[in-house]
């Protein structure tokens, strides 16, 4: 297992040199440091001056990949490739074009984001699984007929939909909990049932239709049908057998998605105004802040990675069959 | 206005749980309703826990008893979730805490973080109304007076110039200025004005600065500067202005102001040489005290020189701006320590003024709070204004000390949608109105003048207008070969195209009717400006039974045809004109407005091709003058005609110069008249320069004037002394918020509606039942 591990760390190197690569390129040759500073400094009254002196405060006065003016291992390392993208991954994010502290920023906005992914996720899975699991239960029925047609309409519908329809509804015609905001601790509750009640909702039309398939592919196995012959009633059958066994996908679908938890939603984020890892990522696209795009780019990568690892690792947790070799 | 009264009874400790006695009328008309209205427990979540569970008590009590008190309990359980320590005095939808319902506190939002708070880089509208209330310069704009006019801040007077010869002589204000060799603004400041608590200004036992000097280790634990536990201050100085005006020459501070003012202020580009030349550390400490300016001279304590190298009569305007407020020494050296910026400890972040307000939290991920300044002076409100401004109620509190309100919270709404929908609840104080929710707002009513919608009448909304001080334009290329130049033809082409983009239409479709067409470079509200008949364009507008109208397109199409396209083809050759959009917008609105331009130039036969790129590139057009037709805007620095005729003066050409003048417009008879009009007071001799410069552009029509933009802002009724003043940031000490009404309305307005809950739950409920029939048909059914 270790072994593995290791090697599938290993393997997570060059694509993160990959995206670290593509992510520069996109970033620094089709914008050059000078459309950056122009970008940065505004319309009103920029001149030669303020660029420059603006690429110097920001280490951009440097050449791109080769420097010719530097002597021996400097020609590489006096670049700014190396010093805004080598230094990710040592972690050190540095500072946004702003002037900001990212690591900082990071590690403070990361909760906002958990606390909407982490209740969502677990209302989600409950739900999901057991609106998948009546529906399987009442397989070819109306129940289960309405059922699926209710989950198809609840997929075709944007999730820009339910974040205004909720917001419209919820906060502003029932007027019972704040249309967006934040706030810390323990107020902050006030302001998160609506964004968990929406991103569920959102979320319910396709997660019931997965796992309804797969508590299906169960139902349709030997040992269900064992388990029937033996005479064990239905609901013992669904949920001491089927509900077990299908949580293996589930599962493994659940853990790889867990890591990402922390980038948070761009768009639920917006709406909400919750000042989460999202919402930071789409300010920073939106005022062109690429110091802030390049490394949450490199922590999705990263986390990405992470979460294929821990998928592989909890196949071999919840099914003793497989073993990691 | 009920509920409001229950609110207010209820506000104080005193009351609290009066509402479940059943001696209030309100509190009978809530219950009854089913509703928390009126539901007040302790402000701890024990009072909330403790009456859920004395209602689970009664839960379980007798069934009558039970289905009533039942449906009390699913709201206290939600107000106990929802609301936490809160407690439940607020709406359940309030973004507040319950203990700030009645609190003096002025509620706005901002949508994009502040990149600048430090005064030098500042150059925003949304950093303005966080800067404009802490830091002061010397001047300010008179609150209530139109047009608009500066007056005093700090300074006992407004500076006035003195001008000297280049003998040495003293000269008038009417002296032209290639015979001024140098202006020189004495100015002296009020004594006894005290900087906000900052930990930059506290000092030990010893009078020794408590936190200067600090080493990296002491710095590293401090993340804010709530982490210092000593504040101090001391009373402003003359050398802080001064030091300010050094710091727009600092080597690690961008100051979008510094190359423009190095052609004025004698000796600040020499600073800026020998500034780039010091050796600092990684913080980039320098102690601006040690290097002189030649044309900035500390007089005394409370009086200092500014020296200009020429006339330059507007520089008093600059004087208003945040570039200009001071900044004390002790503060930069405070925040140059090695390990603060690390730690986001800098002046950009945290501001130090001496204005009424002070910024408590700097949370741009969720709110900015300012709160009143202990030390402010208490300036008195304005008591000069118009008839009609007293007819306003806008001198109700002439002389009172200033500011009203306690405290400002700026909210962070990303989106428009929650923003207008919060504001409506009650939640913020003020609005702008976003196309979506224009129609809920506003209507026009017979005559074209915009109402507010009944929706709005009812809430007591207020509606104030205003025309910015902006242009909005379409902008020629001048060095183009097709379309610039001073030849005939192409003056003719610029007119035609001028005829045929009809700005009232884009006005009324793209804009609800908030605008106003442009006739030239000069809004209203500028000195210079001309009202209609004088002001209006004859290339573009033409008298029809007295009224000014756009001319027709068969009057573009004539021109088109002296320029030698008939048909919008050239006559010699038969090729169509085609003519290229340069422009960086994009997305569903952007196409909409593109197809509109097309249909325009359809008008006059010419083929119009959108060139559409990334901001980058076409700023990279604009430079290397590349673009051919371009839309671009302008809004005023400072109220003066010299603002916006800068903006076509030959030498400021963006290829040239890579200045402001963006169409590269030449022409050396408006720049001999710009030159004379700068420098000249307002009066009606600059004015007759002013006409002969607008009528030489209305010819040449370097630009398609556009439009200038109407302001719509909303107020709610308790928020008071409002009054659209478009060249002042510092307006939040004016303002006046009355807490008690605002309560009211919110409590009246945000009663939680709770049936579709039930209705729901009843649902959901009923939608079990047929699972129930059909898992015991399945059960009872025998095997098939």
């Amino acid at each position: 297992m270790i072994a593995y591990v290791i090697r599938r760390l290993a393997f997570a190197l060059p694509i993160l040199i990959g995206v670290n690569i593509l992510t520069f390129t996109l970033f620094f040759v089709v914008n050059t440091p000078d459309d950056m500073a122009r970008l940065q400094l505004g319309q009103k009254r920029v001149t030669e001056e303020a660029i420059q002196k603006w690429k110097a405060d920001h280490g951009y006065d440097v050449p791109v990949v080769f420097n010719e003016a530097a002597q021996g291992t400097q020609k590489l390392t006096e670049t700014i490739f190396w010093r805004e993208s080598v230094r990710l991954f040592a972690f050190e994010f540095g500072q946004s074009d702003s002037g900001r502290d990212i690591s900082s920023d990071i590690r403070q906005r990361m909760w906002p984001s958990l606390a909407i992914a982490v209740p969502t996720l677990m209302v989600g899975l409950l739900l999901n699984i057991t609106f998948a699991l009546t529906l399987a239960f009442f397989r070819a029925t109306y129940i289960d007929l309405w059922g699926v047609i209710l989950c198809v309409a609840m997929m075709s519908i944007s999730g820009l939909f339910y974040i205004i329809g909720g917001q419209f509804l919820i906060g502003k015609l029932l007027n019972l909990v704040p249309i967006s905001g934040f706030d810390t601790g323990l107020n902050a509750a006030k302001f998160l049932v609506l964004p968990v009640i929406v991103s569920v909702l959102g979320g319910i039309g396709g997660g019931t239709r997965w796992y309804r398939t797969i508590f299906l592919e169960e139902m349709s196995r030997e040992y269900v049908k064992t388990a029937r012959a033996k005479g064990l009633r239905e609901p013992v059958v669904m949920f001491r057998h089927v509900l077990r066994n299908g949580l293996i996908p589930i599962l493994t679908g659940v853990v790889v998605i867990l890591p990402m938890l922390f980038m948070g939603s761009l768009i639920t984020e917006a709406f909400f105004g919750i000042p989460g890892l999202g919402s930071y990522t789409i300010d920073a696209i939106q005022r062109q802040d690429f110091a802030i795009v390049r490394s949450m780019v490199f922590l999705g990568s990263l986390l990405y990675i992470v979460g294929l690892i821990l998928t592989d690792i909890s196949y071999t947790v919840v099914d003793p069959r497989v073993r990691l070799n | 206005m009920q509920g409001g009264r229950i609110l207010q009874i209820c506000s104080g400790q005193i009351c609290s749980g009066q509402i479940w006695s059943g001696n209030s009328t309100g509190r009978e008309d809530a219950s009854a309703r089913g509703l928390p209205v009126g539901w007040r427990p302790s402000n701890a979540v024990a009072g909330v826990i403790a009456r859920a569970t004395a209602l689970l008590g009664a839960c379980v009590g007798g069934p009558a008893r039970r289905v009533k008190t039942c449906r009390r309990l699913l709201p206290a359980i939600l107000c106990a979730l929802l609301l936490g320590v809160a407690g439940c005095e607020a709406p359940w939808n309030s973004p507040y805490p319950a203990a700030d319902a009645d609190r003096n506190i002025f509620y706005d939002t901002f949508s994009e973080r502040p990149k600048h708070l430090d005064p030098v880089s500042s150059y925003s509208e949304n950093e303005a109304i966080f800067n404009a209330q802490i830091y002061e310069p010397v001047v300010q704009y008179h609150y209530l007076k139109r047009p608009y006019a500066l007056e005093p801040l700090t300074a006992v007077t407004t500076p006035e110039p003195t001008y000297y010869g280049f003998e040495g002589e003293v000269l008038g204000p009417d002296a032209p200025g290639d015979t001024i060799a140098r202006t020189v603004y004495r100015i002296t400041i009020q004594p006894g004005i005290e900087y906000q608590p900052h930990p930059a200004l506290a000092r030990d036992d010893a009078g020794a600065y408590r936190y200067h000097g600090l080493t990296k280790a002491e710095i590293a634990g401090r993340k804010k500067l709530a982490d210092f536990a000593h504040s101090g201050s001391r009373e402003l100085k003359a050398q802080d202005y001064v030091y300010q005006i050094k710091r727009l020459v600092h080597p690690r501070v961008h100051s979008p102001v510094a190359g423009f003012m190095m052609k004025y202020i004698k000796g600040l580009s020499e600073l800026a040489e020998t500034l780039a030349a010091v050796e600092t550390d990684k913080a980039g400490y320098i102690d601006l005290r040690n290097y002189p300016l030649d044309g900035v001279r500390v007089v005394d304590d409370y009086t200092f020189e500014i020296e200009l190298t020429e006339k330059y009569p507007q520089f008093v305007y600059w004087l208003a701006m945040n570039f200009f407020a001071p900044i004390p020494w002790e503060a930069d050296a405070f925040y140059r320590q090695a390990g603060m910026a690390e730690n986001n400890l800098t002046l950009d972040w945290y501001p130090i003024g001496t204005g009424p307000y002070m910024l408590t939290e700097n949370n741009p991920n969720r709110r900015m709070v300012l709160a009143r300044n202990p030390n402010f002076r208490g300036e008195p409100y304005p008591d000069e204004g118009s008839e009609a401004d007293r007819e306003a109620g806008l001198l109700a509190d002439a002389g009172k000390p200033m500011p009203f309100v306690d405290e400002a919270h700026f909210l962070l709404e990303k989106e428009a949608i929650p923003a207008w929908n919060k504001f409506l609840q009650g939640y913020y104080d003020a609005s702008g109105i976003v196309s979506d929710s224009f129609d809920q707002a506003i209507r026009f009513n017979t005559s074209g003048d915009a109402a507010l919608t009944p929706q709005m009448q009812e809430k007591g909304i207020e509606l104030k207008t205003s025309v910015t001080t902006s242009i909005f334009y379409l902008g020629f290329n001048m060095a183009d070969e097709v379309i610039g130049g001073d030849s005939e033809r192409a003056r003719k082409i610029r007119q035609a195209v001028s005829i045929a983009i009809d700005f009232e239409e884009f006005i009324s479709i793209f804009l609800n009717g908030r605008g106003v067409t442009a006739q030239g470079p000069l809004p209203p509200g500028i000195f210079g400006y001309r009202e209609a008949p004088f002001g209006v364009n004859p290339y573009v507008y033409k008298v029809v039974d007295g009224r000014y109208e756009r001319k027709s397109a068969a009057d573009a199409r004539a021109l088109m045809a002296e320029a030698g396209y008939v048909d919008g083809r050239d006559v010699e050759t038969g090729e169509p004109l085609v003519l290229y959009f340069d422009t960086y917008s994009g997305g569903a609105g952007a196409k909409a407005v593109f197809d509109w331009y097309r249909k325009q130039f359809e008008k006059i036969g010419v083929q119009l091709v959108i060139r559409g790129t990334d901001y980058n590139r076409f700023q990279e057009k604009m430079r290397n003058g590349t673009a051919q037709i371009y839309s671009w805007g302008w809004n005023a620095d400072y109220p003066d005609p010299e603002n916006f005729y800068f903006l076509l003066y030959g030498p400021n050409a963006k290829v040239l110069s890579q200045g402001e003048n963006a169409s590269n417009y030449q022409n050396p008879e408006f720049d001999r008249l710009f030159l004379r009009m700068k420098s000249m007071p307002n009066g009606p001799e600059r004015q007759a320069v002013i006409d002969e410069m607008q009528a030489l552009v209305q010819r040449d029509a370097p630009w398609i004037w556009g439009y200038y933009p109407m302001a719509y802002s909303l107020y709610h009724q308790w928020y008071l002394n409002n009054k659209p003043n478009l060249m002042a940031r510092n307006t939040l000490k004016y303002k006046r918020i009355d807490p008690v009404i605002r309560a009211e309305a919110r409590t009246r307005w945000n009663t939680p509606v709770l049936w579709p809950v039930w209705l729901t739950l009843g649902v959901l409920a009923a939608s079990i039942l047929p699972a129930v029939i059909t898992y015991r048909r399945a059960q009872r059914r025998t095997a098939r």
